[in-house]
């Protein structure tokens, strides 16, 4: 029997990395996701399992505490949102460059600058495009539940590691603050110092006469290593887009519409299929759960059977953009979104898609 | 007979008083004729491999002439983004208490873009040890003015020497971290003369061997020549910093234990 | 009456002819040379065999180019 507990999301990702083995958490408060480093103080991590937790001066001293950490082999994190995330971009470029793995949260607020702390998907292009300066992707994972608030930490840690990435988990003001019911699994065991050495051999724990030093750099002032490291890194990405691709399907079977929508969008939109459904509207959903790698290929397929896609963010319109490079003009795609915190209604956005394609379609035909 | 000793005989390993040590790799220095950064270098590496602590090493090098630093120090070490050391080492030692953690940072990267990581880890008592490299000025980047930069020095971006109405006062960072309760040994040297090297090496050995009694930060300043951004030759560099940066920035320990 | 005797050898290869060690000498055995390396620098060089191999000069020396010997005389 799995143990069950009510839980808000961000203390489910927080019991979840502590679960997951987790060695170090560094982070600043900031609304709304500072119950992530509330829940872990509380937890008293350091007696659970010998996890440190560590309140950092600002979020850049954050994530250049996780930087010294991944480099050292150890299952690492950090929290924020929007304008805190927006501080980490150097860090996490310098990660990228090292191919250091780390778990980052971002729990989305409205932008742009200090916006609003309610719910929104507006940081998509940051999260999924490489927020940073240079060219790179981590694995971005959208969340649409508690449950999953839960999971990914240890899938993000598995992750991170087996490909030396960042993951980030995307989530929003919405999911982290909604209480759901978790299944809890086992803990799993931090690494012992000497499973690190074996594990991560790549990483500085010392130099030991057995092996040369090791050295975490994303310097190299010769362009023709220099390219051969970027190209190195690109192959990566690319591994990753064919094997690590993560989406759900919500009655896209017999579909004839499509909403395209992660994270609270997706339960929205699930809520809205059925009541398109209810209306005899053949109506499905697809939701992205990995937002790089993303599902083109899955929506590549699916545009040979909709007639129109609708992508249902809390934004201005940016995934919309990778739903209309996947379907590649094969159908029409439109964007519906709400801004500054409001989150869209199930009937509003079915409206919207019966707007936009089908009394469109209608209208054609009487013509 | 004793005066017609030959060079071989002379010159033979078990006469050998000094050498480089072996925790410098071979590789030639990046460095500029003269300039203080190699000999900070091998001291701190002396110190480790007379302390046989190699394995136990983790430095974490900064932005700035020093960059490369994991190219001459056969330690296992990480290149952080400009000022971000401190935070590294954090992040290093708080998951490897057991381990020697320190950092080797230059005056622009400590005290002008990377001073709140060097602050707060000073006072939370961070069990690091920071070796700090000032040299007055931006060398890396072609010797433009740094927050310890002197008032009326000139600089390629104070050309007509630092006016402190309008571009700041010098920042004396190691004197503001001594105040600080987390900071556990405080000094500063050079590495000049054959008297300074010998002082700073013994400053060095006690940044090195505090950090185990986990009682806060060590830190050991040094003031170093920057031959190339000052546009002097080594040997006046050194003597200009002996009339011009010793009186603002005098030597001595700021902080020691009780 | 001199109870010891030196010896420097300067790796000129490695010398950057920064001219630091001269100075530090108090027997002024050291010198610059004449001939450059293969980088271009004017190498140190040892001119006399009034050495006492007191590692003055390769303490100061920031490329680590001198090793120092020393023999005690009787
Ligand atoms: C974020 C960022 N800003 C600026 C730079 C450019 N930069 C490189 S080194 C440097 C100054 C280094 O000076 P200092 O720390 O005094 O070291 P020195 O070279 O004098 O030893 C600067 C501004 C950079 N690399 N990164
Ligand atoms: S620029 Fe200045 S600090 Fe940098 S190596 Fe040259 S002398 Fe040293
Ligand atoms: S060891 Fe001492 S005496 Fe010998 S050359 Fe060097 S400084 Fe001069
Ligand atoms: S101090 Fe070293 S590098 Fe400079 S001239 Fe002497 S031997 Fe050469
Ligand atoms: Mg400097």
């Amino acid at each position: 029997m799995k143990e069950i507990r009510l839980m808000k999301g961000n203390e489910a990702i927080a019991e979840g990395v502590i679960r997951a083995g987790c060695d170090g958490y560094f982070g600043y408060p900031i609304t709304p996701q500072s119950e992530v480093l509330e829940y872990l103080m509380a937890n008293k991590t350091k007696e659970r399992t010998g996890m440190i937790v560590l309140q950092a001066e600002s979020e850049i001293a954050s994530i250049h505490m996780v930087y010294g950490g991944a480099a050292s082999g150890k299952r690492v994190m950090t929290s924020s949102s929007s304008p805190g995330i927006s501080l980490m971009q150097e860090g996490i470029s310098f990660m990228a460059g090292t191919e250091l793995p780390c778990l980052l949260l971002n729990v989305v607020r409205g932008g742009p600058g200090l916006g609003t702390i309610q719910p929104s998907q507006s940081d998509y292009f940051q999260a999924v495009k490489g927020g940073g300066h240079g060219d790179y992707k981590m694995i971005v994972l959208a969340p649409a539940s508690v449950q999953e608030m839960y999971d990914f930490a240890k899938l993000g840690f598995e992750l991170a590691f087996k490909h030396r990435i960042q993951v980030m988990v995307l989530s929003d003001g919405a999911i982290g603050q909604m209480m759901e019911k978790v299944e809890l699994d086992e803990q799993v065991p931090r690494w012992t110092d000497e499973e690190i050495v074996k594990l991560h051999p790549w990483s500085t724990t010392g130099k030991t006469p057995d092996r040369e030093r090791n050295i975490i750099t994303s310097l190299d002032l010769n362009p023709v290593k220099q390219e051969i490291i970027n190209r190195n890194l690109q192959k990566k990405f690319k591994h990753i887009e064919e094997t690590e691709v993560r989406f759900e399907r919500i009655m896209c079977d017999d579909a004839e519409y499509l909403f395209v929508a992660y994270g609270s969008s997706a339960r929205i939109c699930q809520k809205a299929v059925s009541l398109g459904r209810a209306k005899g509207i053949k109506v499905g959903l697809l939701r992205p759960i990995t937002l790089f790698p993303y599902p083109s290929k899955e929506l590549e397929k699916l545009a040979k059977q909709v007639k129109g896609m609708l992508s249902v963010e809390m934004s201005a319109g940016q995934m919309v953009e990778d739903v209309r490079l996947s379907v590649n003009g094969a159908v029409p795609v439109e964007h519906y979104g709400r801004l500054g915190g409001i989150i869209p209604a199930p009937d509003e956005v079915l409206n919207v898609l019966e707007e936009k394609f089908i009394k469109e379609n209608l209208l054609c035909k009487t013509h | 007979m004793q005066d017609t000793l030959t060079d071989a005989q002379i010159c033979q390993p078990e006469n050998m008083v000094y050498c480089r040590t072996a925790l410098m790799t071979q590789a030639p220095l990046s460095y500029c004729p003269g300039c203080g950064h190699g000999t900070a270098h091998r001291l701190i590496m002396e110190v480790i491999e007379e302390m046989k602590m190699q394995a136990n090493t983790i430095g974490v090098a900064p932005v700035g002439c020093s960059v490369l630093a994991y190219d001459f120090l056969d330690i296992d070490m990480q290149q952080a983004a400009h000022g971000r050391a401190p935070a590294v080492a954090t992040g290093i030692k708080r998951l490897y208490p057991d381990k020697f953690v320190f950092t080797y940072q230059g005056d622009g990267d400590l005290a002008a873009i990377g001073t709140g990581e060097t602050i707060h880890a000073c006072n939370r008592g961070e069990n690091i040890t920071i070796f700090f490299v000032n040299n007055g000025i931006y060398g890396m980047t072609g010797g433009q003015m740094a927050p310890t930069t002197l008032p009326g020095m000139k600089t390629a971006t104070s050309p007509f020497g630092r006016d402190t109405e309008t571009m700041g006062h010098p920042l004396k960072i190691t004197e503001l971290i001594a105040n600080l309760p987390g900071t556990y040994f405080v000094s500063r040297q050079s590495v000049h003369t054959p008297a300074n090297v010998r002082k700073a090496k013994k400053a060095i050995e006690k940044a090195i061997q505090y950090q185990k009694l986990n009682k806060g930060l060590n830190f050991v300043e040094i003031v170093s020549n920057c031959n190339s951004g000052w546009k002097m030759t080594p040997l006046e560099s050194n003597k200009w910093m002996e009339e011009n940066m010793f009186p603002f920035y005098p030597l001595g320990d700021i902080k020691v234990p009780k | 009456m001199a109870t010891v005797k030196g010896r420097i050898v300067i790796d000129t290869e490695r010398c950057k002819g920064c001219q630091l060690c001269a100075p530090a000498c108090k027997e002024g055995t050291i010198a610059m040379s004449k001939n450059l390396n293969s980088k271009g620098y004017q190498f140190a060089t040892s001119i006399n065999d009034d050495c006492t191999g007191c590692i003055n000069c390769a303490l100061v020396c920031p490329d680590g180019a001198i090793t120092v010997y020393r023999v005690k005389l009787n």
